[in-house]
């Protein structure tokens, strides 16, 4: 019980920030029209690629040359998440901007 | 009760922690702002773009700012030759693939992330300071977020690989029903070994790092035999499920560096993934569990339908019957994205409209391999966001309209989902194809859909079969209706 309570006091700021997270992910989304369905998840795909700092923490503090090849791994592919899912996004994103444009011709 | 436990708070910081902080915040902001506007059309790609700059932020603030222990960030060099290639290799795909390989990209990028979370993990096992360990053991948060970190990376990214193997057509399905005991098996593996590694009490982290080996290798091999019996109509749904597995993957590590922009970020998409995630199940009137434990399809005593005779019609016929209707509905499916048929089907469509045909297009939400694929091969080919209507819109419609012409889709327009309540697919609203005049169905031979359901619909006294790939398909129709 008293791991449990410290565990819970040592952490609370990150819980909180974790459980109002969770609220405000499902807020942010609950409204998307379905036309949007596939470049959210794209955006979304793209944002975890948060993971990248993660892998830039680690590499930075790399001794080992196992860890430096790791390291420099797991920066090239969280790079790849990130780039690669924004720009996926914007290049779906774009073929949607054109519309109105179109629309005011005919 | 009162006695102090621990003293955590460590209070000194310098002008750079202060700022690195500061930079998290309106990372994480720019972050929600950015989902939030994603979610609207108007605003979507400003939405992007504000995510994308968020993202720079953390990143290049990160390499400036960030202290370890007091060190600043070494090897800044490797970092940045990583970060380049990375940003090259991932700008010429994302830029170079065919609309229609959309949800294969997602997929992969998706991959790239849990690979990227699970090797932190894998890096961050062997350097569980001993104090901690000594004071705690192996129970604690730090070792639970590492092996979550691990787990969940590892899944996601042999899932994401299994599944892009699959929507890319190298690899096929294990519909096996002793697949889902294997999977439960390997899950109930993974969960006992976390647990046995925390439970291990005051050890020498260097004479256990092996195991962290071990429980990758299961993980990995779990992400593959979660995938793999899952096929057809579940597709979009376990893309949904992997993305918000990388984003939870991610979180750890906010929890591992005491990171808000990793925790934000990895969090929203965690939730906001598997809302997304809820939504689709909903929309196929299936629940997570049984999409989770997989094999779904080709299983199930299917009803014994009177087999009635597939009728096929002439290109001319078919012109002309298009040609002298008022009321068109196009029901898209992947055959459509496949056959790279988007702008031809564009054409028919403006060739119809010009000869006072109205013509709408019913798109089905889990039409095609993800949500909303549809919406966005259309776009492609740009036709007008009006004439896309989703599917219980356009349904009381139906009854009104002269000819549904179905290209490439198949258990969307199953009646089974109506009228069979042993179909694996029952219950899942459908584009009730089978309530117009005439049904014109386009497809490249008579086997079954990908969630391997026989479509009585084909049958149907009203429903004419053109047989063929869509593209060459619809050229030839749109050659017809020129010539009359």
């Amino acid at each position: 019980m008293q791991e449990i309570l410290t565990y819970f006091f040592e952490y609370r700021q990150m819980i909180f920030v974790v459980v109002l997270s969770v609220f405000l992910g499902i807020e942010v989304i609950s409204n998307v029209p379905a036309i949007l369905h596939t470049p959210l998840m794209s955006g979304a795909n793209a944002i975890h690629g948060v993971v990248i700092i993660g892998a830039i923490i680690v590499m930075g503090h790399a001794e080992s040359t196992l860890a430096m090849v790791l390291g420099f791994l797991a920066v090239i592919l969280g790079t790849l998440n990130v780039v690669g899912g924004f720009v996926v996004t914007d290049r779906m994103l774009d073929m949607f901007k054109k519309k109105p444009k179109k629309e005011t011709k005919n | 009760m009162d006695k102090i436990i621990t003293i955590t708070e460590n209070i000194s910081f310098t002008m750079t922690d202060s700022i690195l902080e500061l930079s998290y915040l309106i990372a994480s902001v720019l972050f929600i702002v950015g989902l939030k506007m994603l979610s609207n059309p108007e605003s979507a790609r400003r939405g992007n773009t504000y995510a994308a700059i968020g993202m720079v932020l953390a990143i290049i603030t990160t390499i400036l700012f960030h202290k370890q222990d007091g060190q600043s960030i070494g090897n800044i060099g490797y970092i940045l030759v990583a970060i380049v290639i990375g940003t090259i290799v991932g700008w010429t795909i994302a830029m170079k693939v065919k609309m229609t390989a959309m949800p294969q990209l997602v997929s992969l990028f998706n991959g790239m992330g849990g690979a990227s979370a699970a090797l932190i993990s894998l890096m961050e096992f062997p350097h569980i300071s001993a104090a901690l360990v000594a004071e705690h053991g192996m129970m604690n948060g730090h070792v639970l977020a590492i092996l979550l970190g691990l787990v969940i990376g590892s899944v996601s990214f042999a899932g994401s690989m299994i599944a892009f193997g699959k929507l890319d057509g190298r690899i096929g399905d294990i519909r096996s029903p002793l697949m889902r005991y294997i999977n439960i098996g390997l899950l109930v593996i993974v969960v006992g070994f976390i647990v046995y590694i925390m439970t291990l009490g005051s050890v020498k982290i260097d004479e256990i790092t092996y195991l962290i080996y071990i429980l990758l290798a299961i993980a990995l091999i779990y992400g593959i035999a979660f995938v793999m019996p899952i096929g057809g109509a579940d597709m979009p749904v376990v893309i949904s499920l992997l993305n918000s597995f990388t984003g939870v993957a991610a979180a750890m590590g906010g929890f591992l560096y005491n990171n808000q922009a990793m925790l934000t970020g990895g969090i929203l998409v965690g939730s906001a993934g598997t809302i997304l995630t809820v939504l689709m199940c909903n929309a196929m009137n299936r629940s997570l569990l049984n999409v989770i434990i997989g094999a779904f399809g080709g299983g199930g005593a299917a009803m014994e339908h009177e087999e009635g005779n597939i009728r096929e019609i002439t290109l001319s016929d078919a012109a002309v019957l298009l040609n002298y209707s008022q009321k068109v509905v196009i029901v898209p499916g992947y055959g459509l994205a496949v056959a790279q048929a988007q702008h031809i089907c564009h054409d028919l469509d403006k060739l119809l409209e010009s000869k006072g045909v109205e013509v709408k297009y019913a798109i089905h939400p889990v039409a095609g391999r993800m949500p909303g694929h549809m919406n966005v091969l259309l776009a492609e080919a740009d036709v007008p966001y009006e004439k896309l209507i989703e599917s219980e819109h356009i349904n009381p419609d139906l009854p009104n309209t002269d000819v549904v012409v179905v290209i490439g889709a198949n258990d969307v327009v199953n009646p089974a989902a109506q009228d069979d309540p042993s179909s694996p697919i029952y219950g899942m609203p459908i584009v009730n194809a089978r309530a117009a005049k005439n049904i014109i169905v386009m497809k490249r031979g008579m086997g079954k859909g990908y969630a391997a359901i026989e479509n009585y619909l084909f049958f149907n006294d009203k429903t004419r079969m053109l047989f063929g790939n869509a593209k060459d398909t619809l050229q030839a129709l749109v050659g017809e209706i020129k010539e009359l």
